[in-house]
């Protein structure tokens, strides 16, 4: 694929410079007039022959690459199936290990290094795309279907995917961090998130007030009686990097901030804003999503 | 260069009939003008007009991306900003100032009087206006569509997207009909209304590829227009065309809008590329080389280019043996193109060129199209497309294939053309100047657009992080923008004001060889007389021509007998076949172009009975324009267009240019209804049981319906072959039977679905039968309309045995009526059986 590209861009480069400079000589530098023949046998050679030729050899280098990124077909089954369902404008991320255990996420992808990981990719609403730029080509999620990509990282790091089909208002806040991590160390964070995080059994204030609040109609917290299925799952939300779909770095702060302001942050998103909730609660608040670990 | 002073008197009288015969109303009235200069210059000052203002659009789209983490405008009002930027730029701008400068270019470049329907243009004109005002206008009352120029369901038939979405459905659908009114026009004044001699290989090349243009919109646009029907039947009455839970699928309009996308491209590229066919031979001084390989290129990119569509859709999950089909496909569009581009270089190397204005931004254009060509193939091969596809990789990618391969042609072909507005000159200087801001500011503001795109931006987004490397080149992207704003400003300054101070130029200022130069701007009449053509280039190998024509010495130097005439001439060898008379200054394009526009905005709004009213009331105009505009018989059989040549005043059949225009609008008619056909079967082949397990509509009415529209066709056939025969009774009769059957097959047609309950709500199965259904009745519809007409025509003795046009046309008419009924019951009675 990188072969393909500077292969592309040296050529492109090339043959612009050889058409731009041939056009000149031929309005502006030339001594004279060459004969119709010898004009004619231009069109030829450098408008029909040098183009097939190229092209011919571009295409089938591509066309054979095509099955190596894209690789299904067979029955062959990667190990952990990664389900993406993209909503106005956020992902519900559900993690399917190849015991058949799920476990459920919003907003952010954590994969291991050097192992194909595949992703099924669906939509609630409208068309998004998924996307890593890092980490290969885009896929849409569209109404209707279950798209399937797979992908490789062979790098350790912290990327940045997004929606790449527009999708309304908010399409420019609907990204999402990826984290690609060793592979041992991959597992033991899938297996802390099957249990609840502590913090949902604390009997805390914030929690108190995320049940108040009727937070639970829309979100779920794993260990709590919230188990609403239209916002973004929070069981372990204080464990991302962000909040908001990419939008913010995810501290007490920003939590707090995004309760009060959700439209305003987020125009078009189903989640209201909590302006009349008081700072302090807010705060406590904020306090008891990011304990959720 | 006349003999005798009576002679010269003679001459001189021809000439002041001839100029009052083709005069312009004066006052108000000159706003119901329909010669084709008017409305070319209107048309093309319109285009120009959306141009500028969707200019600003994307002024305000770069300033809001300058930095990031902008606010200055609203995410609702950016979408909106980037919607109609796109909408306006593709339908209001690109297309239609080809129809302008075609429907002003062509009559003197085949060496006609005028196209062969004037009042067909200024319809097309005055819908095209007040479709563009009423799209245009609605981004000031925050109405404007807001969900992409490509209108992806689900999201634009949501609530979210709002009345702007069908703001979009429907002015458009009326501007796509002002479209095909034009390919129509266009493709039967190129036929047939060319000048004695100038066969098909002797057309010039702008001929040429408006010909393949105005061919493609035929097949190009119906799909959309069809799209739009299934769509706005989703909006207004919930038929879920697009919806998966009942059945539907967003898919269909991913196909049905870039079947007409991929070629509308090719639309705006190729009269841009016509343009330049037309400058490079007249300033490189010579004929064009490999006329033959350029006429080839551009009748195969027209081709292809139906066949690239999914490469839009290169990430929507499609298989990859069909990816591998359209990547090929698009990869392969690369060749003619290229040739075409190396006919202009070929050319200039046997020539000796002069470096003029024009020459200047043909070759800034071609600069920066062919790095657009290169990204093209870049983006054609799958793999790489999966990651630029949708991100600024592909708006720099367009922009430079759009802005190189359209809008610096067309620039050049101002700067070329103005001489014939008015005789007068652009200025040279501003023109350079112009260009130069203009290359620098495009390269400047596009350029880093690839970068950004690499580096992971992606489209349609109103902000972005600060941190991720797009700040510093979306910043220079937004100078860049404006460098070229403020060019494309000198260039308006100069049109307005620069050129009053200007002294009138000479005629034929670059001394160019084809035929368009040889008419005077101050005149309405497109050339003096009609010439015999020998040559490609006539005004280079043939001496006297210019004088000859301009003295009355060619065919058809008179208005006799004060009507506006052309000479229709055969499509392949252009022999005189015979005089035309067309339509002069009415109103009635005026107020069929105004009835029909009420129609669609009070659609819009939902006002039933307003569009209802209007409805009745445009069908009424252009029944009127009819009646009194077309079909008439003339006072005498023949007329003396000079040098012993007499030719028929009348025609009817395949002869007449009306049988033409009923043949080419049916085609696109055909297209549309075909696309709904493509329609029925992509739901078969999406689902196991595509009729969600319910009730179909039956074989025995659609069998019905299938016989009784067979009657019909049969009987109005029957009637034609009467009325030629002089039996003008049986033909009146045949025509009251033939109206009768055809009512009675809407009926039956109708009554398969109807009897059967099935509710177009409740799943796709029944909406897309309902469609076909209702798509065949209101044909049959239309269809009762016209036997009436000629009844009416034969009582009122506008019709006879010897001047039978009408019949001709409506007998074609019915034809495809015959093969739309086949299709129709077949697909919706039989085949659920087969199944």
């Amino acid at each position: 694929m990188a072969t393909l590209f500077w292969v592309m861009t040296v050529g492109g480069l090339a043959i612009w410079a050889f058409v731009v400079g041939f056009s000149l000589y031929a309005s502006r530098w030339k001594r004279a007039p060459v004969s119709e023949a010898s004009a004619g046998k231009v069109i030829l050679l450098a408008g029909v022959v040098f183009p097939v030729t190229v092209l011919t050899a571009l295409l089938s280098y591509a066309l054979w690459l095509m099955p190596s990124l894209r690789p299904f077909g067979g029955a062959e089954q990667a190990g952990l199936r990664i389900e993406v369902v993209g909503n106005q404008f956020w992902w519900r991320v559900v993690y399917h290990a190849a015991d058949g255990s799920a476990v459920v996420s919003a907003n952010e992808i954590r994969m291991p290094v050097g192992e194909r990981v595949e992703f099924s990719l669906a939509s609630a609403d409208m068309i998004h795309s998924f996307w890593i730029p890092s980490l290969g080509g885009k896929m849409d999620l569209i109404p209707g279907r279950t798209n399937r990509l797979s992908l490789l990282a062979t790098k350790a790091g912290t990327y940045r995917g997004q929606c790449a089909e527009f999708c309304g208002v908010s399409h420019a806040s609907m990204a999402f961090p990826v984290v690609v991590m060793e592979p041992a160390a991959f597992d033991a964070w899938l297996d802390a998130r099957r249990a609840p995080s502590p913090a949902a059994e604390t009997g805390d204030p914030g929690q108190a007030l995320f049940m108040r609040e009727g937070c639970g109609n829309c979100h779920s917290v794993a260990g709590t009686p919230a188990a609403g299925t239209s916002g973004p799952d929070l069981s372990h939300v204080g464990s991302r990097l962000t909040i908001g779909a990419g939008l913010l770095r995810n501290d007490t702060d920003t939590l707090a901030r995004f309760v009060a302001h959700a439209t305003a942050l987020k125009p078009g998103s189903q989640m209201p804003a909590y302006l009349g909730l008081p700072v302090e609660e807010r705060a406590a608040l904020a306090a008891w999503l990011k304990e959720l670990q | 260069m006349s003999d005798t002073p009576d002679r010269d008197g003679a001459k001189a009288a021809e000439e002041a009939q001839l100029r009052a015969v083709w005069a312009n109303p004066t006052g108000w009235r000159y706003w119901t003008s329909v010669n084709n200069y008017q409305i070319g210059l209107w048309y093309g000052a319109t285009a120009f007009a959306f141009m500028l203002f969707a200019g600003l659009l994307g002024l305000l789209v770069r300033a809001q991306l300058a930095v990031p983490q902008n606010d200055l405008i609203s995410p609702e009002l950016y979408n909106q900003a980037f919607t109609l930027h796109g909408t306006v730029m593709m339908f209001l701008f690109a297309v239609p100032i080809f129809e302008a400068v075609a429907i002003f270019l062509l009559p003197p470049m085949l060496g006609a009087r005028e196209l062969p329907f004037p009042r067909l243009g200024a319809f097309g004109f005055w819908s095209f206006l007040i479709g563009g005002v009423f799209v245009c206008g609605s981004i000031f009352f925050g109405a404007a569509p807001n969900s992409g120029w490509f209108m992806y369901p689900p999201l634009a038939t949501s609530e979210q997207a709002g009345i702007g979405a069908d703001i979009w459905l429907l002015g458009l659908s009326f501007i796509e009909v002002a479209s095909l009114a034009a390919a129509v026009e266009l493709i039967v004044g190129i036929m047939k209304c060319r000048a004695p001699g100038m066969r098909v290989n002797l057309m010039p090349l702008f001929a040429w590829y408006l010909l393949i243009v105005a061919g493609m919109i035929l097949f190009a646009f119906p799909p959309l227009i069809a799209g739009d029907l299934l769509f706005e039947m989703q909006r207004m009455f919930d038929w879920p065309f697009f919806d998966p839970a009942r059945g539907g699928d967003p898919l269909l309009w991913q196909h049905l809008f870039w079947i007409f996308g991929h070629p509308e491209v090719y639309i705006i590229f190729l009269p841009a590329i016509a343009l330049l066919a037309m400058i490079i031979p007249t300033f490189a001084g010579r004929p064009i080389v490999g006329y033959s390989w350029i006429v080839l290129a551009a009748v195969g990119t027209g081709f292809l280019s139906f066949g690239l569509w999914v490469h839009h859709m290169f990430a929507t999950g499609l298989p990859q043996i069909s990816l591998a089909f359209f990547s090929a496909a698009s990869t392969a569009v690369a060749i003619p193109t290229g040739v075409q581009i190396f006919v202009f270089i070929a050319t200039m190397l046997a020539g000796r060129v002069i470096f003029s204005t024009p020459m200047l931004f043909a070759m800034g254009g071609i600069a920066i199209f062919v790095m657009g060509g290169l990204t093209g193939v870049m983006v054609a091969l799958v793999p790489f497309d999966w990651q630029a596809h949708d991100t600024y990789f592909i708006v720099a990618h367009l922009h430079y294939v759009l802005i190189g391969g359209m809008l610096f042609p067309v620039f050049a072909g101002l700067y070329y053309y103005y001489p014939l507005i008015d005789g007068k000159h652009m200025s040279d200087r501003v023109g350079r100047l112009a260009f130069w801001l203009m290359f620098t500011g495009f390269n400047i503001t596009f350029f880093p657009m690839h970068l950004a795109g690499l580096r992971g931006m992606p489209r349609r987004v109103h902000t972005y992080p600060a941190d991720i490397g797009w700040d510093w080149l979306n910043l220079i992207s937004t100078m860049g923008a404006i460098v070229l704003g403020i060019g494309m400003f000198a260039v308006v300054v100069d049109v307005t004001l620069h050129r009053r101070r200007q002294p009138k130029g000479e005629t034929n200022p670059w001394k160019a060889g084809t035929l368009e130069w040889i008419s005077e701007p101050e005149e309405n009449w497109g050339v003096r007389s009609i010439p015999r053509i020998e040559s490609r280039y006539p005004l280079w190998d043939q001496p006297n021509l210019a004088r000859e024509v301009r003295a009355g010495q060619w065919y058809l130097a008179d208005a006799g007998e004060g009507r506006r005439e052309t000479l229709v001439t055969s499509v392949l060898d252009a022999e005189p076949e015979h005089v035309l008379r067309v339509g002069g200054t009415s109103t009635v394009t005026v107020v069929s172009a105004a009835t029909l526009g009420t129609v669609f905005v009070a659609l819009t709004f939902k006002l039933w009975l307003v569009s209802l009213v209007a409805g009745v009331a445009f069908i009424t105009a252009v029944i009127w324009w009819l009646w009194t505009g077309t079909g008439e018989i003339p006072e005498k059989p023949e007329k003396d267009i000079g040098r012993g040549v007499s030719l028929p005043i009348y025609a009817s059949g395949v002869k007449s240019t009306g049988w033409w225009a009923m043949f080419i609008t049916m085609t696109g008619d055909g297209t549309a209804f075909a696309s709904l056909v493509f329609g029925y079967f992509f739901f078969w082949t999406i689902h196991d049981d595509f009729t969600g397990g319910l009730a179909g509509p039956g074989i025995l009415w659609p069998m019905t319906a299938l016989a009784l529209f067979a009657a019909a066709w049969a009987a109005t056939l029957g009637a034609r072959e009467a009325n030629r025969r002089g039996n003008v009774a049986s033909a009146r009769l045949l025509l009251i039977a033939a109206a009768l059957l055809s009512a009675a097959a809407c009926a039956a047609a109708l009554a398969g679905p109807w009897t059967a309950g099935m509710d177009p709500t409740s799943h796709v199965y029944p909406a897309i039968v309902w469609i076909l259904v209702i798509w065949a009745a209101v044909h049959g519809g239309v269809g009762v309309l016209m036997q009436l007409y000629c009844l009416a025509r034969s009582l009122a003795g506008r019709l006879t045995p010897t001047h039978d046009m009408e019949l001709h046309n409506v007998a074609l008419y019915w034809h495809f009526m015959a093969v739309t009924a086949l299709v129709t019951f077949g697909v919706v009675g039989l085949f659920p059986e087969a199944l």
